[in-house]
Order: structure tokens, then sequence, then C-alpha cells
């Protein structure tokens, strides 16, 4: 009897484990390491400011600790009032990250509203609402965020997080209205309408969990939309410049003009954590589209299950003629399997 | 020509959505420029908030309806009124002065990045698992680089450390602007720094999209068909996949262009370019409102005209939207 729970307890386990496995290696490997650098930044922002070695609004007493290039007791050198790059960049990190998955989420939640209502809602109100995205859409929003934020008499990470989120969501609204137009046409959908269910439970239980990779996807997009334009706002000064993120670093690294000076190690390491950041979103996103899409997948992995190449006579007629010819036809297929199999 | 039209009308109601915006956000915001003057001198007295209104030409008398209608009256005759960073100029002058180079750097550069990045991507689609997809990733990571910093890292090394290129300006100290050669010739080479960031960090996206719409292409029965022909590659490719391929492309261009134009503008001010940019950053820092707001009319509009501009070559490209029924 009392060795009973126990047991009960590790079966599920059991069976979960080569079920996951067996989801992550069919991941496209450009996901996976989207995943793992992303995941390396998620730690830093959480672990970051607890084993930071310093505070990064240390303010020197004396010159001696200025603009140190990397050493031993600062990892990543120090700026121009002696605070530690590498504290600076951990706190950096948290807020930054902070920020855009708020973005994220709040925004893709509008895309999701939005976008179901108007599929939806048909008629004059998907016209309204379909215009309204578009308008917001072809709007550049980078100069309106500059507006709506300067008028701000103080800046603050608040404000910036709801007027990021305000104009981040017109692009998935209207992905994701394309794509409820699609499904709710579909059998199952008439079926639950026909089982006499009300819309509300059909769009909850029907149609959005048939778009979740769909608004992954733009989750992600809209994570990296917020953090290119949070750092390019801060970079221009309008952030709280007492906090630190990636973009207030970088700030100041321009403000005290680090680059003339030649204090690289101060604001590489903060872009190079935005761009890597970036990077890892977009190769998550790729990866993302790639399990969606087969044909855009890897082709070495692929090249087994591909059918050989049908044209015999195409081969004859890519054998070359000229130069420009030659040039042309080394992009073709064709001449790139030949380049595998090595030339007869 | 209905395409056209619509396209018209569709850029009407934005640029009305962006004028009214303009409009409201002032009013509607806590901060003003006649407080961002007195805050920055604090021995004035109230009274003098009246005043400094007069002079800027801020305050707003009589109705709402009133001051919308004698505000788009203003737009309409480019006055966007004083500025208050280089008192007593007019923000329409600054503007003047400055439009030219944001949009020669920034419109050369970005329609070479267009159309350097689709070339690329018709060639990684078509060899799709090529040397040039295999390079991808990387290029993934100059697509996530604000463009700003790669800016940094360009003139510390190609400017700062190698001496190749000028650290930044529009052209050499001691030069008068002028239609002479000494002056073209260094702001041409002023640029090329600059116009390379756009070109790299703009390209991949381009590119991205172009191969994926291109793999996806290559694999359509026509293309099947054209090889099958027995037409020549260069032809298969450019008259058959790339044809078709390319006007995803073109519809994306005119969504990503605000995107585009706004980095490169944040770039200007690493560059210290004369240009739009810059203007935008001192304002930002000296609270000065009259130049924000011509600033983002400025932006928008130059957005909302380039897509147009998009829209005549899609209806050039595109035989659909030739078509009576055409989106």
């Amino acid at each position: 009897m009392t060795a009973a729970p126990p047991l009960v307890a590790e079966v599920p386990v059991l069976a979960m484990r080569p079920a996951r496995t067996g989801r992550w290696s069919r991941l496209p490997l450009k996901a996976k390491v989207g995943a793992v650098m992303l995941g390396i930044f998620v730690l830093a922002g959480i672990i970051g400011p607890l084993v930071a070695p310093y505070d990064p609004s240390f303010q020197a007493t004396s010159f001696s600790q200025s603009m140190h290039a990397p050493e031993a007791t600062h990892w990543l050198g120090t700026t121009q009032t002696g605070q530690d790059v590498l504290s600076q960049l951990l706190y950096g990190i948290r807020l930054t990250l902070e920020l855009a998955i708020l973005v994220g989420a709040m925004a893709t939640a509008l895309s999701v509203i939005v976008g179901v209502t108007a599929a939806f809602l048909g008629g004059l109100w998907d016209d309204f609402l379909s215009l309204t995205s578009n308008v917001f859409l072809v709007i550049p929003s980078l100069p309106l965020l500059i507006l709506l934020l300067g008028y701000l008499p103080q800046q603050g990470q608040t404000p910036t997080i709801i007027v990021l989120a305000a104009l981040g969501w017109p692009w998935g609204a209207r992905v994701i209205r394309a794509q409820t137009l699609a499904i709710r046409n579909r059998d199952f959908v008439a079926a639950s309408r026909e089982t006499g269910e009300r819309t509300w439970r059909i769009i909850a239980f029907e149609i959005v969990p048939n778009e979740v990779s769909l608004i992954a996807a733009n989750f992600v997009n809209t994570v990296l939309y917020a953090i290119g334009a949070s750092v390019a706002l801060a970079f221009i000064g309008l952030a709280d410049l007492n906090s630190w993120s990636l973009g207030t670093i970088l700030y100041w690294a321009q403000s005290a003009t680090a680059l003339q000076l030649g204090a690289w190690w101060w604001f590489v390491p903060p872009g190079l954590a935005v761009a890597l950041i970036g990077t890892a979103l977009v190769l998550l996103n790729s990866g993302i589209d790639e399990l969606g899409n087969p044909r855009l997948r890897d082709a070495r992995g692929s090249q087994s299950a591909r059918p050989a190449d049908p044209t015999p006579v195409w081969q004859q007629a890519a054998a070359p003629r000229g130069p420009l010819t030659r040039l042309a036809g080394s992009f073709s297929r064709t001449a790139l399997l030949n380049e595998q199999r090595g030339r007869p | 020509m209905s395409f056209i039209l619509r396209r018209l009308a569709f850029y009407a109601v934005a640029a009305w959505v962006a004028l009214t915006a303009n409009f409201l956000i002032p009013r509607a915001m806590p901060g003003n420029a006649v407080q961002a003057i007195m805050a920055k001198f604090p021995n004035l007295q109230p009274a003098a908030y009246r005043a400094i209104e007069a002079m800027l030409g801020v305050g707003h008398p009589g109705s709402l309806w009133h001051q919308y209608v004698s505000y788009l009256g203003d737009v309409f005759r480019l006055n966007f009124g004083t500025d208050v960073l280089q008192y007593p100029a007019q923000v329409s002058t600054l503007l003047a002065e400055t439009i030219p180079w944001t949009l020669i750097l920034v419109g050369t550069a970005t329609v070479m990045a267009f159309a350097i990045g689709t070339g690329l991507g018709i060639i990684a689609g078509w060899r799709h698992g090529g040397w040039l997809d295999r390079v991808l990733p990387g290029l993934m990571f100059f697509q996530a680089v604000p463009y700003f910093f790669l800016a940094l890292i360009l003139i510390e090394v190609l400017a700062v450390r190698a001496n190749i290129f000028p650290i930044g300006q529009g052209y050499a100290n001691g030069l008068v602007p002028g239609w002479d050669w000494s002056f073209i010739s260094s702001a041409i080479f002023h640029s090329l720094l600059p116009a390379f960031t756009i070109v790299i960090t703009s390209m991949a996206g381009w590119m991205l999209q172009m191969r994926n719409v291109m793999i996806t292409t290559v694999g359509e029965d026509y293309v099947v068909a054209a090889q099958a022909k027995g037409l020549r590659p260069s032809r298969v490719v450019l008259t058959y996949a790339a044809r078709n391929a390319i006007l995803p492309q073109l519809q994306g261009f005119g969504l990503a262009l605000g995107f585009v134009v706004s980095g490169a503008i944040i770039m200007e001010i690493v560059f210290s370019y004369p240009g739009i940019g810059l203007l935008l950053l001192n304002a930002v820092s000296a609270k000065d409102y009259p130049m924000m707001q011509a600033i983002f009319l400025v932006i928008t509009f130059a957005v909302l005209i380039s897509n147009l501009i998009v829209d005549f070559v899609i209806v050039a490209v595109d035989p659909r939207a030739r078509t009576k029924e055409a989106v």
C-alpha cells in the first residue's frame, strides 16, 4: 500500500519522455539552435542580476577605475565612470527581455482579437478592421513611437510597453484574419455550429487551437520588433535613462563617445547581445516556418527522399555553351547534383 | 487602372490618419513645447507662459474643429511652425536643408539592397542547399543586428582602425556645399560607408523572403515543364520562376519600407550624417515638438509616396493588378 503512490507517479514520466525527445529531435536544426541561443539569454536574464559581480550604477570616486579594457576583475571592462560593463549587460538583458516578452504577449493578444473578430463579424466590421490594420501597417511605426513617447514628460518602462504593444498588432491581425477566414469554412467548424455550439466556444475551442503555430510565429516576430524598436528608442534617449537596458547602455556609450575613445568593450557587448537575441528569434521563426512548409527544409537532409532528376534532356541542354550560359547553368539544380556526385 | 485608384484612396485614408494623429497627439499627451522651455529656464515667471506660447505660435485658440481646419491648412502650405531648438528658424527651412541628404542616401541604398537581396534570393532559392543557402544563418545575424550598431562596428573597423573611410559627417570639413566636383566627390565618398551599412543590414531580409518564395515556385509544375521542354536554365530561372516569385516580394517591399527607412534614419545619427536622423535626435533631446511632428509627417509621406511608386511597378509586372476585379 505504501509503495503504490511513487509507482503511479513514475509511470506518466516514463511514458512522456520518449514523446518529448521525439518532438525535439524532429525539430529543424535552425529551430534547435535558435531555441538554445534564446534559452541562454533567457537564463542570463533570470539569474543575471543575482550573479552580476558589481552594482551597474556604481559611481567611482576616482578616475583610476574608468575606461579599463577587459581584465580579470572586470571581464568586459569598465565605462567612463568606472561601472562594470558585464554587470550592466546582465541587468540590461533582463529589462530588455522583460519588455519584449510583455509587448509580444500583449500585441499578439490584440492581433488574435482583431483578426478573429474581423473574420467572424464580416461585412462592414471586417472592412473597418482590415482598413485600420492596413493603415497602421503602412504608417512607419518608429517616427510615430517617437512622437508618442516624446510627448510624455517622463520616459519609463510601462508607457513604452503600452505604446509598443498598441502599434505592434496590425501584421499579426492581418495574417490571423486570413487564416481564420480559411478555417471557418472547414467541415469541423460547420459541424460544431450544427451541434449548436455558441460562437465564442467555436472561436476558443475550434478556431484558435488550429492557429497555434501561426500565433507562436507571430509572437516571435513581435518580440523581435519590440527588441529592435525599444533599443532604437533608448539609443536616441527615449527611455528611462536611469534604468539598465541594452538600449540605454548603448545610449550612454554613444553619448560618452566610447567609439571615438576606442572603448569597443563598452558598445560591442550590448549590441552583440541584441543581435544574438535577434538571430535566435529569426532562427526559431524560420524553423517554425520549415515545420509548416517542408519544401523550405534543408535540401541536404531530404536528399534521399527526392526523386532522381527527371530530365536527362535538360542535362544535355545545360551542357556549357558560352561563358554566360555556363554561369547561369551553374545555378541550376542539375549542375549542383552533378557537383555533389562528382564529375564524370 | 482601378487598382491604382483603389490604392490612391487607401493612401488618402492613411495620410488622413497620420495627419489626424499628428494633430491629436500634442493635444492629448501631457507634455508641450512651452512647458519644456519653462522647465529649462526655472527663473521664468509663470506669466511668461503666454508670451512663449505666442512666440512659438503653439497656442490653441478657438474650438477643436477650428484648430483642426487651420492645422490642415498649415500642413498644406508646408508651414510646420517655428523651431524651438534653432529659434527663430522655420521648421520647413531646416527640413528642406536636410531632406535631400537622407533622400539620396537612404533611397539609393534601399533600392540597391532590394535589388541585390532579391538577386541573391533567386540564386539561393534555385540552388536550394547550395553554398549560398548554407550561409543563411549568418545572414540572419545581419538581419537581426540593429542598423546603428553595425554602423558603430564598421566605423570602428573601417574608419578608425583601417582609415579607409571618413568617420562621419556628410562632406569634408572646410568645403562649401555646392555643385562643384570637389564637394560632390567628397559627399559621395562620405556616403559610401553609411550606404554600405544600409545595404548589408536590409539585404538579408529581402534575400530570405525571395529565397523562400523561390523554393516554393521552383517546385511548381510549370517550372518543371519549362525544364522538361529543354529551355535554357537562365530562361527558366528568370522568366519562369523568378518572374512569378518576385510578385510577393514587391508587395512586401512596400510594407517593409517604413521599417527600413526608420532604421536607416537612426543609423544616420551614428555617422553624424547631416540628414533627418540627426535633426530627429536633437529634436528629441531638446523636446523640440514642432520639429518632431514635422519629421513624423515627412517620413510618413515619403513612405506613402514610395508605396505608390511600388504599386505602379506592381501594375507593370503583375497582370492580376491590371484586371478589373483586382483588390
